[in-house]
């Protein structure tokens, strides 16, 4: 520990902290621009100006010096305001004066420290600088003449993000951030908009529509994939313009990924607002109680041979409802893994994240099966890219579908097969493996999802045994969830049994089901819902919508309070931003009013009742916000592996719901991906013919 | 991880390789440093590249993309480091580079008559070049000379204590092609000196004062 005084106040540092640290530690804001504690240190803003001694007689960019022991720091003196008056007047020299028009007004930090810094008016005379707009996607929105030259945008991009196509060119009055019009690609591109401390960088779906103070914040938890990061619901009139990340260090940092950031425009488009019922082959619209009398009167005569499919975007209590529905029935037939992933959701061990995304920073080994990770959950992949850079991680080993994960990464075979050799523990890969501190195995869902999956689920299980990958303190087996539901629904019992929905789907297109509520689920083969009489609880007219008997509106994850677990099993709590359109409801609500029109009410009236009731039968899940603890146990023996390469279940990032695929600003990023990627394939493929 | 795609990729023509005594000086220079530490060889490499190229004296995108792969660098982190180096050029320069001094010292002392002779006798002004793609005219800060002012710096070498008539002479034996000989951008350095002498021009071999 290192002592220094911050305005005669003794404070405790840690060593190697910087001055600007040890003023944040002491309570004492300094201004800056460039600075971020999660990027590397640039020092070009110098807005964050103290004066220390022993020291050189100026003031000093706190930001890049590191503190020694009895430092005197002074933060605040007549000459350090008149030099940060100065710097901040330099700032302003080339920042254009139209706050009325830019979007970042009401949260720019230029715009809150020239209050505090900035001379009343311009001394400047000459001509202001302009500086062209760049190209860089459909996400961000550049007036680059706004920009102050901080370099976090390319910072971020090069140290988080792990994409080099941005960067500063030129020097002293031409200089230059740009992209050479590319767009950024990258999953977490949108991160650029929340650094950018000025408003060159702004985002472009949300571009002029309402001013920060004016819309309503409410907090929320991301469902796009299973990180289950924390997000900002920012919305107004009713409508959701944009989604934010909310700072949680244990799960996604202060980044979030594109598509939890941008595809809420899907929630506006292509969405059921009332109940339908179908009459004569085609869906009319009709009234709650019709809907639910119509249902009801099916569910009646099914009796147990009633079941249940949810999908990605459940929270906690709909699936508790609709499981005490289906119990109620004498019905075990339910599931949420509508993708068709195996493994066993009676082995906790088996299916969450155990090594917890936080401490993915001390991985040291890594084998990654069947998974895109920089896909799956961008944002756990930039802290392995992060355990790369600046950790421990050195080899990082995969089997399953080749692709770019921002860190090298060795592409062992695309067949389960070599899953085989490292269990069978002779080669270096497994060497490798148990020979680390700290390996980590992440299986993800283009293994689990094929028709051996569980078989694969169980090989993985073996090696991390056999490598000693669960130990004390350290578990490294991992299922990287694609489903924010996923481990919800295998914690409630609600998913059952390895095969999971593939039995379901049988059972149905044999025509043991009657009747079959599928909530929120779209990406299943629809074809087995033929037989059986089909209730679509749901938010988007999408695939099931188009086959379904009976429509029940619901409301998607913005408009309702929910709980949700993510992968590594922290139970989290989402709140309503805005109400469902039309006649939609809470998914809970609909079928609690459902269980009453069958004559089955349950015991609780309101979400406090079933949260209740829920803790009471899950007393684990009462607890928020801390990953549950599994013991391990083993998976089982594996049986016999398809020969078939394993290959990618979604070729494309941004639309894999009826959220996202409704969205206008995510089919805009598929197509400039799509561009983006046959430019590069043709040019590797010029390069590769190269004599 | 994927360096910066290329708007096109380079054709045939427009690939860029070190050759001959080039390749072995870059080879050189990535030695210098330690194992894995061959992009602090960045500058050198972007000079040879450069001194290479004596068709437009610039580094070609097809230079900066084979550079770029040699130090697995990339491709953003080369341009930014070639747009903030004034000797390195990524647009064509004419064979023989002006840089004509403006700072206090050389102005006082004739430095814009000199920018001024310049411009007049082949035509262009700061930053162009003549059509005939041999002259390129810059106006700079500081060439650290001032004791010699006011400096003309031609290529690589400094023209010291010039005054008009100086500027005229040289100009005109650069432009009769006397000095294009084994000239300059190449690896062997500098210029027939018997023919266009460096240095100064009255005569002085240092900064000693002039006889009035």
């Amino acid at each position: 520990m290192v002592k220094v005084l911050v305005d005669d106040t003794e404070q405790e540092c840690e060593e190697g902290m910087t001055v600007l640290q040890a003023c944040e530690q002491a309570g004492v804001e300094i201004p800056h621009f460039c600075y971020h504690d999660r990027l590397s240190i640039a020092g070009n803003c110098r807005m964050c100006l103290v004066e220390v001694s022993p020291g050189p007689p100026k003031p000093q960019a706190s930001c890049a010096l590191p503190i020694s022991e009895g430092m005197a720091i002074t933060t605040d003196s007549p000459s350090l305001r008149a030099a940060r008056k100065g710097v901040m007047e330099f700032l302003l020299i080339n920042h254009p004066l139209d706050c009325p028009i830019c979007d970042q007004g009401g949260e720019c930090d230029l715009q809150d420290q020239a209050l505090a810094y900035g001379f009343e008016r311009g001394r400047f005379v000459e001509n202001k600088r302009s500086v062209g707009e760049k190209f860089m996607g459909p996400l961000v929105k550049t007036v680059m003449t706004r920009c102050i030259h901080c370099t976090r945008c390319v910072r971020f991009a090069n140290e988080v993000a792990g994409v080099d196509t941005i960067g500063m060119l030129g020097r002293g009055e031409d200089v230059e951030i740009t992209t050479l019009e590319q767009t950024l690609d990258s999953e977490l591109s949108g991160n650029v908009i929340d650094l950018c401390p000025v408003g060159a960088l702004t985002a472009k779906p949300s571009a002029f529509r309402a001013r920060s103070w004016e819309v309503d914040k409410t907090f929320g938890i991301d469902v796009m994939d299973a990180v289950g990061s924390n997000i900002r619901i920012d919305s107004k009139d009713g409508r959701v313009l944009r989604i934010l990340p909310r700072l949680h260090e244990d799960v996604n940092e202060e980044w979030l990924s594109d598509k939890a950031r941008f595809s809420c425009d899907g929630l506006t488009r292509q969405r059921l607002d009332q109940p339908y019922v179908r009459k004569e082959g085609k869906l009319q619209a009709v009234e709650w109680q019709e809907a639910l009398a119509l249902v009801a009167q099916k569910t009646r005569q099914a009796r147990a041979r009633c079941a249940a499919l949810a999908g990605n975007h459940c929270d906690l209590e709909s699936l508790y409802a609709l499981k005490k529905l289906l119990q109620g029935q004498g019905s075990q037939m339910f599931d949420a893994r509508q993708g068709g992933a195996q493994f066993d959701p009676s082995l906790r061990g088996g299916y969450l994240f155990n090594t917890t995304i936080a401490r993915v920073a001390e991985v040291d080994a890594l084998l990654i099966v069947g998974a895109n990770p920089r896909e799956d959950a961008p944002t756990l992949n930039a802290r392995v890219r992060q355990a790369w850079l600046h950790g421990k991680l050195r080899r990082a080993y995969g089997v399953g579908v080749r692709c770019d994960l921002t860190y090298p990464c060795h592409w062992l075979d695309d067949k389960p097969q070599r899953l085989l050799k490292i269990a069978a523990g002779k080669d270096g890969v497994f060497e490798t493996l148990s020979m680390a501190k700290r390996p980590m195995l992440m299986v993800g869902y283009d293994a689990l999802e094929r028709s051996d999956g569980k078989e694969i689920w169980r090989l993985c299980g073996a090696i991390a045994e056999k490598a000693k990958m669960v130990r004390e303190d350290w578990n490294g087996f991992n299922l990287l969830h694609r489903s924010a539901s996923a481990v919800g629904a295998s914690e409630l019992g609600f998913n059952r049994g390895l095969e999971g929905v593939q039995s379901l789907l049988v059972a149905m297109a044999k025509g043991c089901v009657d009747v079959t509520f599928v909530m929120e689920a779209d990406d299943f083969d629809t074809e087995a819902l033929d037989r059986c009489f089909t209730v679509y609880i749901g938010h988007h007219g999408e695939r099931t919508a188009q086959v379904a008997d009976v429509i029940l509106p619901s409301a998607a994850y913005t408009e309702k309070s929910g709980t949700w677990i993510n992968m590594e099993g922290r139970v989290q709590r989402g709140f309503a931003a805005v109400s469902p359109p039309g006649k939609a409801q809470a998914s809970w609500r609909i079928l609690r009013a459902l269980s009453e029109t069958l004559g089955a009410a349950p015991a609780w009236n309101d979400l406090q009742g079933l949260r209740e009731n829920l803790t009471k039968e899950h007393p684990e899940l009462g607890e928020q916000d801390r990953p549950l603890k599994a013991a391990w146990t083993s998976l089982g023996k594996a049986g016999a592996l398809r020969e078939e390469a394993i290959v990618a279940r979604c070729d494309n990032y941004y639309m894999t719901d009826p959220v996202s695929r409704a969205s206008e600003t995510m089919s805009a990023c598929t197509r400039t991906r799509r561009e983006l990627r046959t430019a590069a394939s043709r040019t590797s493929a010029s390069q590769a013919s190269r004599p | 991880m994927p360096s910066a795609a290329p708007a096109a990729a380079p054709s045939a023509a427009e690939r860029f390789s070190f050759r001959g005594a080039f390749a072995e000086r870059a080879k050189k220079e990535i030695a210098k440093y330690p194992e894995g530490r061959g992009q602090s060889a960045v500058l050198a490499l972007l000079d040879l590249a450069q001194r290479q190229n004596t068709r437009t004296n610039c580094v070609t995108d097809a230079a900066v993309e084979t550079i770029a792969s040699m130090l697995s660098m990339p491709r953003m982190r080369l341009e930014e480091i070639a747009s903030f180096y004034t000797m390195i050029h990524r647009k064509p320069v004419g064979k023989y580079h002006l840089q004509c001094c403006q700072t206090t010292p050389c102005m006082l002392r004739g430095g814009d008559r000199i920018q001024r002779c310049i411009e007049e006798t082949l035509g262009i002004r700061n930053t162009e070049t003549t059509a005939d793609g041999r002259f390129t005219l810059s106006q700079v800060e500081c060439l650290g000379a001032c004791a010699n002012a006011p400096v003309v710096q031609i290529n690589d070498d400094m023209f010291e204590d010039l005054t008009c008539e100086d500027m005229e002479r040289l100009l005109a034996q650069m432009k009769k092609g006397e000095a294009s000989k084994g000239m300059p951008k190449g690896m062997p350095k500098g210029m027939p000196k018997e023919v266009l002498k460096p240095g100064s021009q009255c005569g002085r071999r240092g900064a000693e004062p002039r006889e009035a």
